[in-house]
């Protein structure tokens, strides 16, 4: 990997190549449990591919009878760092996340897949604003992380939105980039518990040349109609949404 | 490739029906979309067959309420690797729009476009022989907006990209040009049981 280099990747990526990526393999270096629900993997990956901020892995658990299981995870690293970062929100009868947060270690090797996704990605030169919420924060902070190393931060505006402080995931490093912050559920000084308005996303819209919604269906759908209520382009609006409706 | 210490299967064998790498979602149904939903009134909806056909052919939602219905009930399969067992949809067969339009003996691929500007490309033995829909119902009910409604296309034999949604039009081509998601880093036939997920996929 190259590191310190501070220029767009843009440069030094061919947009529109094969996207072909093999499995290979990803040792974790270390494992944190920042929260309850959350599992922070850092992993040394073989062969490495340089990636976007925006772009996932996916993971591939194999069972001695060669059964497998396999999920995708958004990337919380940027591209300069000598690990890739991800942080998987454990599921109740979650095969895979369970297994990352009640079984994995330090030292195990896991079958990974990536970079993956040419369209959910940032490609660090565009004015660009992240609404997302819950661990839907994670490619934001990719971005917010690429960003800062080619120190270009004016072009990030992030609104993250979480039930409560508990349930934001790497709220300081949030905070530190100047994110603004909404919770549902919980007042600040500064802030009444409650969705984000069409006052408080305004501000943010102004020069912005494309959006990034991420979180589940449901706030997807919210942030989508906030953007365009608000008279974004719903065409310059990419969504990575999760999670199951019954509907 | 090696093992995942200590990971162990959790059912003893999975259906028969699940295809490689995917697992049984439930009842529940991810909804999984690129870009902002639309809202896309059934009064100002139409799909069209045009491209390389003797009849270049649009139906609105009141005219294709009156082709023949036809269901699909069986599995649907997702690449991010859920399946979705006993699913029932309504609509029209591909086959009775394509009997209309009458595709030229050069047509070999379909684009089918979604009124967002998404696309995405098939083989035209795909979506023949009853293999293909147009659907607006899912479980006897409309089909909601999230899920394309009012009406998107089907095609469960593949991943379900390819499956649509908001369709408005089908394009036929002689050549195969790649989609949105095709463009994007996935495979352009996407055939669950050969895992056909990305480029460099089989």
């Amino acid at each position: 990997m190259t590191g310190g280099d501070a220029v767009a990747l843009e440069d030094e990526f061919a947009p529109g190549g094969t996207g072909a990526t093999a499995w290979t393999t990803g040792r974790i270096i270390t494992k944190e449990l920042p929260a309850p629900h959350l599992v922070r993997l850092r992993l040394h990956v073989e062969d490495r591919q340089r990636h976007w901020p925006g772009q996932h892995y996916l993971l591939r658990l194999r069972a001695p009878d060669d059964y497998t299981a396999q999920r995708s995870y958004s990337v919380a690293s940027d591209d300069s760092d000598p690990l890739v970062e991800l942080l998987v929100e454990r599921l109740p009868d979650g095969e895979v996340s369970e297994f990352l947060a009640d079984v994995a270690e330090v030292g195990d090797v896991l079958e990974m897949r990536g970079p993956i996704g040419r369209w959910f990605r940032w490609d660090t030169r565009t004015p660009a604003l992240c609404l997302v919420g819950g661990t839907g924060v994670v490619p934001a902070i990719s971005m917010i992380r690429a960003a800062r190393h080619l120190g270009r931060s004016d072009l990030l505006r992030v609104l993250a939105v979480a039930r409560t402080p508990e349930e934001l995931p790497y709220a300081e490093e949030l905070a530190r980039a100047g994110a603004t912050i909404a919770f549902t559920r919980h007042a600040t000084s500064t802030r009444p518990a409650g969705p984000p308005t069409a006052a408080e996303v305004a501000p943010l819209l102004a020069g912005a040349e494309v959006a990034y919604v991420c979180g589940s269906s449901r706030f997807a759908g919210f942030g989508e109609e906030l953007l365009v209520g608000s008279g974004f382009r719903p065409e310059a609006i990419r969504v990575e949404r999760f999670g199951v409706t019954g509907s | 490739m090696p093992v995942t210490r200590g990971f162990s299967r959790r059912r003893a064998e999975p259906p028969r029906r699940l295809p490689p790498g995917q697992y049984d979602v439930g009842a529940g149904w991810p909804v999984l979309t690129a870009e902002a939903t639309p809202r896309i009134a059934r009064e100002s909806w139409s799909v069209g067959v045009d491209g390389l056909v003797e009849r270049p052919t649009t139906w609105t939602w009141e005219e294709v309420q009156q082709l023949p219905r036809s269901s699909y009930q069986g599995d649907i399969h997702c690449v991010t690797t859920w399946s979705k067992f006993d699913t029932l949809f309504t609509g029209v067969s591909v086959d009775t729009l394509l009997e209309a339009a009458g595709p030229l003996p050069e047509a070999g691929f379909v684009m089918a476009h979604s009124s967002t500007g998404y696309t995405t490309n098939l083989p035209l033995a795909d979506i023949t022989d009853g293999r293909a829909w147009i659907v607006w119902e899912h479980d006897g009910r409309p089909l909601t907006a999230e899920h394309g409604g009012p009406v998107r296309l089907l095609v469960p034999h593949l991943y379900f990209w390819k499956s649509a949604k908001w369709i408005s039009r089908l394009e036929l081509t002689a050549e195969d040009r790649p989609g949105f998601w095709e463009r994007n880093g996935y495979h352009d036939r996407g055939d669950p049981w050969l895992e056909q997920r990305y480029q460099g996929d089989p």
